[in-house]
This record gives C-alpha cells, sequence and structure tokens, in this order.
C-alpha cells in the first residue's frame, strides 16, 4: 500500500493550494520541494544580509475564493486594504498617476477615457471571470458537463449585450497599442496601462495575440486589477498557505528535489507511481501531482518514451523562453524620484509604447535592451521585515531580457545590463547609486536555475491565444489530467495560467476529488 | 542515381524524375515507355503488358524494382525501444535476420503507413515503407537520445524477385542455401567485392524474394539474375501488375485501402488498424506503443468499417462501386476500395470498407462498366471471403518445390 495518496510536485503556491484542498478532503498529501524554501517565484529570499526579495512583488488578481476556502487570514495572511497607485515615471517629474477610480497628471479627454476604458475592462473581465476558476472542456468529448461549460462561457458574453459582446470579440486579441490609441493621447499612460498585458510574456505592443487576454485575467481579484503588497508581503502570503496546507495534514518537505517521476509499466498500460529524489529515495503514491512547468515535468521528469509521439513534440514545441529579469537592490535609504513625494507607488519607467516596443525589438533579436524599461517597487516601505530597520529593497521587474542572448550570459553581459538599469533608475531618482549597498540581477536564465522553471518563465509556458483555456498547455493535458494515468499537472502552465493566482491549483485539486 | 538531364543548363534539373540503379538495364525494357513516378523516381507502369507481367509472376518470375521504396536504418542501443514505441507491434521480439510487418499510428490511433522492419543486429534495424517517413521517425526519436537514423533510401539497390521460379533463378545464380531460407528470413552472401543480403518477401503473396546490394554492385547483379533467369521466364513487371497480385494476396495499398494519416485533410478520413482488418499487429501486451490507447477504445468499441474480401458475381469489376444492404440499393452499406477480374482465382475479387454491422448480411455492389463508350449499370451479389484469395502453398514451404 502507498503511503502517500498524492505527491505534489513543487510548493509554489499552485502546489500548496492542490495540496491544500486534498489534504482537507482527506487525502494523505506529500508536497516536495527542491529549494529551501515553499512558494517558487514567490518564495522570498535573503539576497543580502538582512535584506529579501520575491520574484513576485505584488499581488493583483489572486483568487479570492481561495483566500476564503483555505481561511488563509486565519492562518496569517492580511490582505492589503489598499492596491498601490500605478505611477508612469515621467523625468520631467510630471507624472501620471493611476488608480482604480482615476488617472491624474493627463488631459481632461484622457481623464474621462480613462473611466470608459475601466468600465468596459471591467465588464469583460467580469464575463470572463467564472471560466478561470474551472476546468475546460475537453475539445470532442461532448459529456453534459464540458457542454454546460461552453454553453455557460456563449450566454455570458452573450448577456454583455449585442454590443458590448461585438466589443469584446473585437479587442480580445488586438495589440495593446491599438487598444490604447483608440482610448488615449498620452504617451506615458498608454505605456502604462500596457504594461499589465505584456509582462512575463513576450509580446509587445505592437503584437496582436493575448495581452487584453492577460489585462482581463490579471483583473480578477480584490483591487480589480490593482497591484497591492499584502500586510505580511508575499512572504506571508505563501506562509498562509504553507500553513494551510501542513493544518489540513499536508506533509511538506523542502531540499527534496525530484528527479524521476516512476512510470510503472504492464499490459494493462501504463501508471504513474511513485518520485525519485535527487539522493536516490523513492516515494511511492496513488497519484502524482505536478507542479513544475509542463516541459520540465513530461520531458525530464517522466521522459518522452512514456509518451505519445504527437503529445511529446508538442510539449517540447511549448514556448518557455521569459523575458522578464530581475533586479534586487539592497538600498542605504529611501530613494527619492524626481517629483515623487513618497515612492510607495507601482512605477514604471517607459515613457511610451515604443519604448516597450523598441526594448521588444532587441530582445527578440537575441540581445538585452539598450534602453530597457522596468515596473518597480519599494516592497519595504510596506512590509517592514524585508530590510533592516530605516533601509529598503528595490524591488524592478526590466522587460524585454532573452533567456539566452547571443553569446550567453557571461560575467561583461550581465554587469553591462545592471549597468545599464543602474543608469536608467538613476536618471529618474538621482542619487540612488550612492544608496546601493549590494545589487542582484536575475535573468531568466537564472530564474531558471534558481526555480527550477523552464527558461525563467514566468507562466510556465507562454500565456497565448494557442496556449490558453482547453489548449494550456495543449490538449490531452487540458484538463490536468494527463496521458499517464495517475499523473496530474497544477502549475501555471495549466489553465488558466501564471502569476500569483491560485486557479491551476484549485481547478487541479477539483479535477482529482470529482 | 544517374539523370538523364544532368545537363547544366536544363531549367528543369531539379524537378526531372531520378534514375533508380537498375534504370540502365530497365529503360530498354520497357518497351511501351510505360513510366509513372514513385517518391520521385522515373517508375515503369509496366515494361510490355500489365497482364503478361501478371502471369510471369504466377507462372515463372519476374522482377520489381524497389529503389523507391523508403529505407531506413535505425541504430543504437535505444533503437529497439524507439521503434517499439512508434509500431504496435512488438519488436523486441523479433530475431536477428528475421523481417516482420509492421504499421504505426498518430496518437489518436489512425495509420501513418505500414512497413516492414528487418532486424540486421542487436541495435540495428532497417525500416522500409512506401512514403518517405523521416520526419515521423525524428519526432519519435525525441526523448531517445542513444540512436541514429539514416535514411538509407538511395544507398541501397533493392530488387523484388517474385513468382515460382525465383527460388530456382537464385540457385542458377550460385546462392547455395537459399532453398532453406524461410519466409520472412533473411541472408547474406558475397558477391563480388559486395554482400548480397536476400530476404524471402515481396508483395504478391507467392513466393519470393527481395535481393539488397550496394548501388555500385547493382547492374552486375541484375545481368547475373538475368543470365541464371534466362531459362526460368524472368521478365521485369510494374505497378500495374503488382498491384493484380497484391489485391489476389489480400495487400493493402496506400491511396487505395488507406489514406495516410499524417496526410488527410478531413477528420477521420484515415483509418484505424482495426478497420484495415490488421488487429493483428496490435500487441497491447506492450505496456506503451502510440496510439494504445485510443486503438484499446477502438478494438472494443469495435470499428465502425471493416477491411472485407469479397467475392463478387459475374465478371464485371466493381472499382469504385458504392456497397448497399439489398439489392434495390437504398441504403449504402461500403464502398470498395479494389477490384479486378481474377486471372488465376477466376473470380471477380475486390476489397471493400464495410460497415461491420452489415457484414453478416447481404452486401450488394452497384457496378457500373463500360462497352465501347456507353455505361452499364449493374447490381451484383456479394460474397464476404475471410482467407486471400491467393495463397498457394509454395508461398510458405522451405524448401519451396523445385523447377
Amino acid at each position: 500500500m502507498n503511503s502517500y495518496d498524492t505527491i505534489v510536485i513543487g510548493a509554489g503556491h499552485n502546489g500548496l493550494i492542490c495540496a491544500a484542498y486534498l489534504a482537507k478532503q482527506g487525502q494523505r498529501v506529500l508536497v516536495l520541494e527542491a529549494s529551501a524554501a515553499p512558494g517558487g517565484l514567490a518564495s522570498a529570499r535573503e539576497f543580502h544580509p538582512g535584506f529579501k526579495a520575491s520574484v513576485a512583488h505584488t499581488i493583483s488578481h489572486f483568487s479570492p475564493r481561495v483566500v476564503e476556502d483555505l481561511q488563509l487570514q486565519s492562518h496569517g495572511y492580511q490582505p492589503a486594504i489598499a492596491p498601490l497607485p500605478t505611477i508612469g515615471l515621467n523625468l520631467d517629474g510630471e507624472h501620471v498617476v493611476i488608480g482604480v477610480d482615476g488617472v491624474t497628471g493627463v488631459s481632461d479627454d484622457d481623464k474621462s477615457s480613462y473611466l470608459r476604458y475601466r468600465a468596459a475592462m471591467q465588464k469583460f473581465a467580469r464575463a470572463l471571470e467564472p471560466f478561470w476558476m474551472k476546468t475546460m472542456p475537453r475539445i470532442g468529448n461532448n459529456s453534459p458537463g464540458e457542454m454546460l461549460t461552453f454553453g455557460q462561457l456563449g450566454l455570458r458574453l452573450r448577456r454583455l449585450g449585442k454590443e458590448d459582446m461585438l466589443e469584446f470579440l473585437r479587442v480580445a486579441t488586438l495589440p495593446m497599442r491599438d487598444l490604447m490609441d483608440e482610448y488615449f493621447d498620452n504617451k506615458h499612460l498608454q505605456a502604462a496601462l500596457s504594461w499589465d498585458g505584456l509582462v512575463g510574456s513576450k509580446l509587445a505592443p505592437r503584437s496582436p495575440n493575448s495581452a487584453v487576454f492577460a489585462l482581463l485575467y490579471r483583473m480578477l481579484g480584490d483591487h480589480n486589477g490593482g497591484h497591492a503588497i499584502p500586510g505580511t508581503g508575499i512572504e506571508g502570503l505563501i506562509n498562509a498557505l504553507l500553513n494551510a496546507a501542513t493544518a489540513a495534514g499536508a506533509q511538506v518537505r523542502l531540499n527534496a528535489p525530484v528527479t524521476k517521476i516512476c512510470i510503472s509499466q504492464s499490459e494493462d498500460g501504463q501508471q504513474a507511481t511513485g518520485v525519485e529524489l535527487a539522493d536516490g529515495e523513492k516515494i511511492t503514491a496513488t497519484r502524482i501531482v505536478s507542479c513544475a512547468d509542463p516541459q520540465r515535468t513530461f520531458l525530464q521528469l517522466v521522459g518522452a518514451r512514456y509518451l505519445e509521439i504527437e503529445f511529446a513534440n508538442r510539449i517540447q514545441r511549448l514556448r518557455c523562453e521569459g523575458y522578464v529579469a530581475k533586479l534586487h537592490l539592497a538600498l542605504g535609504d529611501v530613494p527619492s524620484f524626481v517629483g515623487v513625494d513618497r515612492p510607495d507607488g507601482r512605477m514604471i519607467i517607459a515613457s511610451e509604447p515604443d519604448a516597450l516596443e523598441f526594448a521588444f525589438d532587441d530582445a527578440k533579436y537575441g540581445a538585452a535592451s539598450e534602453n530597457p524599461v522596468m515596473e518597480l517597487v519599494i516592497p519595504s516601505l510596506q512590509d517592514a521585515s524585508m530590510a533592516p530597520a530605516g533601509q529598503h529593497v528595490l524591488s524592478a521587474n526590466v522587460m524585454y531580457v532573452p533567456a539566452s542572448p547571443k553569446g550567453g550570459w557571461t560575467d561583461a553581459a550581465r554587469s553591462a545590463l545592471l549597468e545599464r538599469l543602474l543608469t536608467t533608475l538613476e536618471r529618474h531618482a538621482p542619487g540612488l547609486r550612492e544608496l546601493v549597498l549590494h545589487a542582484e540581477l536575475l535573468t531568466p536564465h537564472d530564474l531558471e536555475s534558481l526555480h527550477h522553471v523552464t527558461g525563467g518563465h514566468w507562466h510556465h509556458t507562454e500565456f497565448a491565444v494557442d496556449q490558453l483555456l482547453m489548449m494550456r498547455p495543449t490538449y490531452e493535458a487540458a484538463q490536468y489530467g494527463t496521458p499517464i494515468p495517475g499523473l496530474y499537472l497544477c502549475g501555471a502552465g495549466s489553465h488558466p495560467g501564471g502569476g500569483l493566482m491560485g486557479g491551476p491549483g484549485f481547478n487541479a485539486a477539483h479535477e482529482i476529488l470529482k | 542515381m544517374t539523370s538523364e538531364a544532368i545537363a547544366h543548363n536544363d531549367p528543369f534539373a531539379g524537378e526531372r524524375l531520378k534514375h533508380s540503379h537498375f534504370h540502365e538495364r530497365q529503360a530498354p525494357m520497357n518497351l511501351r515507355d510505360a513510366w509513372s513516378s514513385w517518391n520521385g523516381f522515373k517508375f515503369a507502369d509496366y515494361y510490355y503488358d500489365a497482364e503478361y507481367e501478371y502471369f510471369c509472376i504466377r507462372n515463372t518470375c519476374a522482377t520489381y524494382g524497389i529503389c523507391p521504396m523508403q529505407k531506413y536504418m535505425i541504430s543504437g542501443p535505444d533503437a529497439v525501444a524507439m521503434l517499439d514505441r512508434m509500431v504496435t507491434r512488438d519488436v523486441s521480439k523479433l530475431k536477428v535476420d528475421r523481417v516482420t510487418y509492421v504499421c504505426w499510428c498518430t496518437d489518436e490511433g489512425r495509420m501513418v503507413d505500414d512497413g516492414t522492419i528487418f532486424r540486421l543486429g542487436e541495435d540495428r534495424f532497417m525500416l522500409t515503407c512506401g512514403s518517405p517517413c523521416l520526419a515521423w521517425l525524428r519526432k519519435s526519436c525525441l526523448g531517445f537520445d542513444d540512436l541514429s537514423v539514416e535514411d538509407m533510401t538511395e544507398r541501397y539497390a533493392a530488387l523484388s524477385l517474385q513468382g515460382p521460379t525465383s527460388c530456382a533463378t537464385l540457385l542458377t545464380m550460385g546462392l547455395d542455401g537459399i532453398e532453406n531460407l524461410k519466409p520472412f528470413g533473411v541472408m547474406h552472401f558475397p558477391f563480388n567485392d559486395a554482400s548480397l543480403m536476400v530476404s524471402r518477401t515481396g508483395f504478391t503473396g507467392d513466393l519470393g524474394y527481395e535481393l539488397w546490394i550496394d548501388p555500385s554492385q547493382a547492374i552486375a547483379m541484375w545481368d547475373a539474375l538475368y543470365a541464371a533467369g534466362e531459362h526460368h521466364g524472368i521478365h521485369p513487371y510494374g505497378e500495374a501488375a503488382t498491384n493484380m497480385a497484391r489485391l489476389e494476396a489480400g495487400f493493402i495499398m496506400p491511396d487505395m485501402e488507406f489514406s495516410e494519416a499524417l496526410k488527410t485533410i478531413h477528420f477521420q478520413h484515415d483509418q484505424t488498424p482495426f478497420e484495415l482488418n490488421l488487429g493483428w499487429l496490435v500487441d497491447f501486451k506492450k505496456p506503451h506503443f502510440n496510439g494504445r490507447r485510443a486503438l484499446l477504445e477502438e478494438r472494443d468499441r469495435g470499428p465502425r468499417y471493416t477491411l472485407t474480401k469479397l467475392d463478387i458475381e459475374g465478371n464485371k469489376p466493381a472499382e469504385g462501386a458504392i456497397l448497399y444492404s439489398g439489392k434495390r440499393c437504398s441504403k449504402e452499406i461500403g464502398y470498395i476500395t479494389s477490384a479486378m477480374w481474377s486471372p488465376s482465382v477466376k473470380a471477380n475479387i475486390a476489397l471493400a470498407m464495410v460497415e461491420t454491422s452489415m457484414l453478416d448480411r447481404e452486401i450488394w455492389a452497384e457496378i457500373y462498366y463500360q462497352k465501347e463508350l456507353r455505361y452499364y449499370r449493374k447490381v451484383a451479389r456479394c460474397e464476404v471471403k475471410d482467407k486471400p484469395f491467393w495463397a498457394p502453398a509454395r508461398a510458405r514451404a522451405t524448401p519451396p518445390p523445385a523447377f
């Protein structure tokens, strides 16, 4: 008899959520995490003595349903009271400040356009909302339950009314640039609003595909798309998930890297029966749930030879190259940004959509941009535990930085990029360089080795229309079960996708418990 | 390969059909210049007369060039595992110097192609098939690192020798011991400076062999074979006679009985092995092979259509005929895939896709035939046959009867 009903590979937030739901239903669950801390890309790391940072530095669309079901607040999670304002930094200090209810620093026309824009996006986001926390129907399987989901989606869209439905269908795959041009004149505003549609994907403002979808996806949650830092930081959320899982009875083992998913083969076919750890230990379970990305799960942990030919090749062709680097600065004091009273918002350095576009052009030909664009926060202003008293952490998402640039990530390439980032920051916050006690630059390549995620990709695999919904990560594995009996997926590579959201872990657990 | 259009000022040089290794000998014998093509090679439809060539296959012996057939060498420690996962049959059971007939399917269990696998060493296999398969092989190799796949198509000169006097011809040629070669076996003989590989395989359902040699020896081998066969009635045959012989043997032909799954446009215009009556090739004792899950479902559900051998009343070949459940032709139940008047069996034979549930009922074919430009219609009763139309004992006998 197996010692466990379920082994979850990876204690990322989705792995912990899946484990918690399963354990709550009485399953004996073991979570195996390769790193020393839970949380995956949201785990807090000390990058300099006394200074901590996590790759995910804000929360925008974490599922309220999960918070409630797992009683995360009683496990120590303190949701932020208000979202951070988004500040489009302007070198002359005339910033664009975007809140959920309005925008300042732009013309009156843009101000009223923003309200129209918010209302439209809000309506579309609400129409899609029920589908993120649901298993997508399997194409070709016309069972009543699956047809119902299709029907509901159609009905939700139809209930938008004819005009709004047509508008939704029109804008759904529109490039951000076109959407922005339709509404706004102010270039800073256009760039700052585009950011959330593009970040984490291989998409520029002029790329048609999934930017609007990504935007609507991120508009779920408590703050309607606003980004927030919880009271106890991102770390507080991860700890609450860990506590919820262990309180429900799940065991979580850290520093336990899984190197292989064991597949038994007999005349009855195949079955996932357990895992093997790096030190050779073998653990069996009735089912294995992988929170690792699909390529790592299927091609490395399982092995393509255990899969079918076309399926294995589809997994191989998933687009998994991350384009976001992470910059962590340990600062001796609060930096001062030109024209900003207190830098406690989410600041975006991208002066116009073309600044994003040209940075992307550099990256797509294999170079980190000469003129990097970034989104930065000073999380220690919200969560004092992240830095020693009086000192601070600057945390920045830098687009577009390729995982494998031409010539590779040599020391020279790294320091050149770091230098460009510091120069860019210094322009907006004169004197910042002198405050820097330590700088850490994590390229997508570093994120891959640090967090065991292919390509260092935030979403495990590109959040794009051909890899979304019932196509995520690819058909035959889009309903959390896989072609191998006993093997499931529960990570960001599954529907609905990445970011600190929790949908994949939630949906996978419900699929398993069906 | 030589080409008649190597002239460097030929603007269509890259478009010309290639010549097989035996072309030098085949071309003068193609009295009717009846060429068609196969995989980019100039290929005889017939040489003199299709029926005459057919009778050579059945009564003496005849040669068929198989240079255009695709040949892949798969070698290395992972070769057996890779092939075993790709095809539906258990390749690990195949012994060295033995050949097996196989098919392979998509993930959905639809047939990509059929062919043969030769085990030439513990870790060395040759896969042959009618259509290029390299892309599928490369995809199939994902996850199997310790092997190599080489396209050997143009690096073998290969010739099929079929018919009752084929063994006698090879003996006359000096291949001592060939009479002991069992069906699907392989033997190797020295030939000049090269090694001549002979397999007891073919596509006619009759006694027959296939000869494989380095292209440098192609013409020498041809000459030795034709000298030996002179008094055994040797003659070249083309595609038309092959098609007659294989239909009598009940063998399937791509683009006749099945559409290769990777080439169909419409969903399910391709077939499963069960529909093609090749369920015996599918070994569910193997834990894993491509299409296993889908094929298991298909086996349990039963295929909607089954490829069936029909003996049709009268003598009008039922080419392209639609099948019905009654003489009034009101309910369609299938269609003819290949049909002919069989001279050896003296019967009006056909292969047909018939709805499985209708197999034990009456089957009627609506045949259109032509007499001096005018079409006539005939509705003929069909009888289901379980055994191949043509399966002479000599095809299996070892040693085969002497001549």
